[in-house]
């Protein structure tokens, strides 16, 4: 069971810790520049003369690929390297709360980082005439990836006090996940391995799913794939963290 | 009041607690010894509920801290050990956070903060990120919001280290100050803090426990309990017509001239009145003379030493 209430002020607290920290400020500086440099240099934005923003949202994985786990990392091998993590938890908190409370925070922080790439979609607007109901599924398959990253480099760094090891294994899962889905991977699997098994490797890749939504088909399915990513990988969190609390 | 029954807590082969019950009743305020890795912050970690035991329950006012942990935790207030805060948060943030977590809510929350303010004197730095802050202040802090919600009990890790004497005496009297119906664990090792707050005081060591009674009775246990120490004027023959008196045990010299000496009686007797009517049949000068109350020290190395 979770509290409304409790989660909430857990929201806050770490919320305001992104902003009283250079990390907020940084981390949404570089995700605009980078995603202005990939989307307008690399995917040659005003060249292709349409007016979508394909090029924008296919940058995405491979840009949380590197700036999410530089989020994650802090949750909690922070806590542990600190020792706030006994503070927190002999708190009257559920651990329940204490873990969903610090991945709802970083999920809106990423969210909020995403909604200020605003401009872009301003300009296609202004430059020609697109179908901003794709847009507006492309951003939320853009941050339920994202959401999809925090949870999973939440759960890393509940396994480790050193945040560098915490983001390198952060970063190497999240490249697991995003390249299951490719056919190089997929045909490496074919030469040995059964077919359900393929399937299903083939099915947990980000990509596969996030690309179905950018393409403004928002399928339940998808959306239900990254919510199912999110709890369980916030459930095994919990599990980490009252295994090694000791250490 | 804190019923804790056949504690133990294993790591992979180390036996860190081992076996441990006591009950702790309102009003106590129990000394917590112990040579450092004896086992007092993991018994504080399961007390809290930090640690899950390998063994054993802890009962919290009849709350089980595993089953009813949430009920459990709202009765504590904890200072971990090395005093853990959220240091980029400032000291009034992060105190009315605390204040926040522990149920207040509006106008309640700046009087709660305020209240602690006070009492543990963060006035001055109530804007400064904790983590700017000298040591004696981080404790402060975290004392402050181990209190902020008046708590039955109150677990304290090592609250005066790293503290200068005038802080130490402030946190002293602070923890006597409280309310004589709330429980307070304190972990230490300083001695003289426990003869200064405690009622009562337990030792462990290798997890085990060794002696639990009051600070006076602990002092009793002590070889130097009831001894007399003399200072004379000159030396005399005082060595040995003091070794002669029948309920002596042994005198120590504590300078090279044999003026100035501790006179340990056997155990049991008192020698007073023996050592003071020798003095005055022998005609010695005396300088100063006093009746020692026994040293925690020594009861606390004899009783882990013969633990090792």
């Amino acid at each position: 069971m979770i509290g409304f209430n409790m989660t909430k002020i857990l929201v806050k607290r770490e919320l305001a810790s992104y902003f009283t920290t250079p990390l907020a400020y940084v981390f949404i500086v570089i995700f605009l520049m980078l995603n202005g440099v990939f989307t307008f240099f690399l995917g040659h934005l005003y060249e292709r003369g349409q007016a979508d923003l394909l090029p924008f949202f296919n940058f995405h994985p491979w840009l949380y690929l590197f700036l999410v786990p530089a989020i994650s990392m802090r949750l909690w091998a922070e806590e542990r390297k600190s020792g706030s993590i006994e503070l927190l938890l002999t708190l009257p908190i559920r651990l329940g709360e204490a873990v969903l409370g610090k991945f709802l925070a970083a999920w809106l922080f990423t969210g909020v980082a995403l909604l200020l790439t605003f401009p872009i979609w301003i300009t296609v607007n202004y430059l020609g005439d697109p179908d901003n109901g794709v847009i507006l599924a492309s951003y939320l398959g853009s941050w339920l990836m994202a959401g999809g990253f925090l949870a999973i480099g939440s759960c890393l760094s509940a396994t480790t006090s050193n945040q560098v090891i915490a983001f390198i294994i952060t970063v190497v899962t999240c490249f697991l996940f995003i390249v299951m889905g490719f056919p190089m991977v997929l045909d490496w699997l074919t030469s040995w391995a059964p077919l359900p098994i393929i399937d299903a490797v083939a099915s947990l890749s980000f990509m596969t799913h996030y690309q179905s939504i950018a393409k403004g088909v928002v399928d339940l399915r998808d959306i239900l794939f990254y919510l199912t990513m999110i709890v369980s990988w916030l459930v095994a969190t919990a599990i980490v963290i009252d295994i090694k609390k000791a250490n | 009041m804190i019923r804790i029954k056949n504690l133990s807590k294993q790591f992979d082969q180390f036996l860190a607690v081992n076996n441990l019950s006591f009950d702790v009743h309102p009003g106590e305020v129990l000394g917590f010894l112990g040579p450092n890795g004896a086992g007092k912050s993991t018994t504080m970690k399961m007390i809290t509920g930090f640690l899950t035991p390998t063994q054993g329950t802890v009962e919290l006012y009849d709350k089980d801290i595993l089953t009813d942990g949430l009920a459990a935790k709202q009765m504590i207030g904890y200072l971990p050990e090395g005093a853990p805060c959220y240091g980029d948060m400032t000291v009034a943030e992060f105190l009315s956070f605390i204040a926040e977590v522990r149920g207040f809510s509006g106008k309640e929350i700046p009087a709660k903060v305020q209240t602690v303010v006070e009492k543990l004197q963060l006035g001055k730095v109530l804007n400064r990120p904790v983590e700017t802050l000298s040591k004696g202040f981080k404790r402060r802090v975290g004392l402050a919001q181990a209190i902020i919600h008046d708590p039955k009990i109150l677990v304290l890790d090592e609250p005066t280290d790293g503290l200068d004497p005038n802080q130490k005496h402030q946190v002293r009297s602070l923890i006597q100050n409280l309310s004589k119906d709330k429980i307070v664990i304190i972990s230490t090792h300083i001695l003289e803090e426990v003869a200064a707050v405690c009622t009562r005081a337990v030792i462990i060591a290798n997890g085990k426990l060794l002696a639990d009674g009051t600070p006076e009775s602990l002092e009793a246990r002590s070889r130097y309990f009831n001894a007399v120490t003399v200072e004379l004027e000159e030396p005399a023959n005082a060595y040995q017509r003091l070794n002669e008196i029948m309920t002596v045990a042994e005198v120590e010299r504590l300078n090279e001239s044999g003026t100035h000496l501790t006179v340990i009686p056997k155990p049991g007797e008192t020698i007073l009145h023996a050592v003071s009517e020798m003095i005055n049949a022998e005609g010695w000068k005396l300088k100063q003379l006093y009746v020692e109350r026994g040293r925690l020290d020594e009861v606390f190395r004899t009783v882990t030493e013969e633990a090792a």
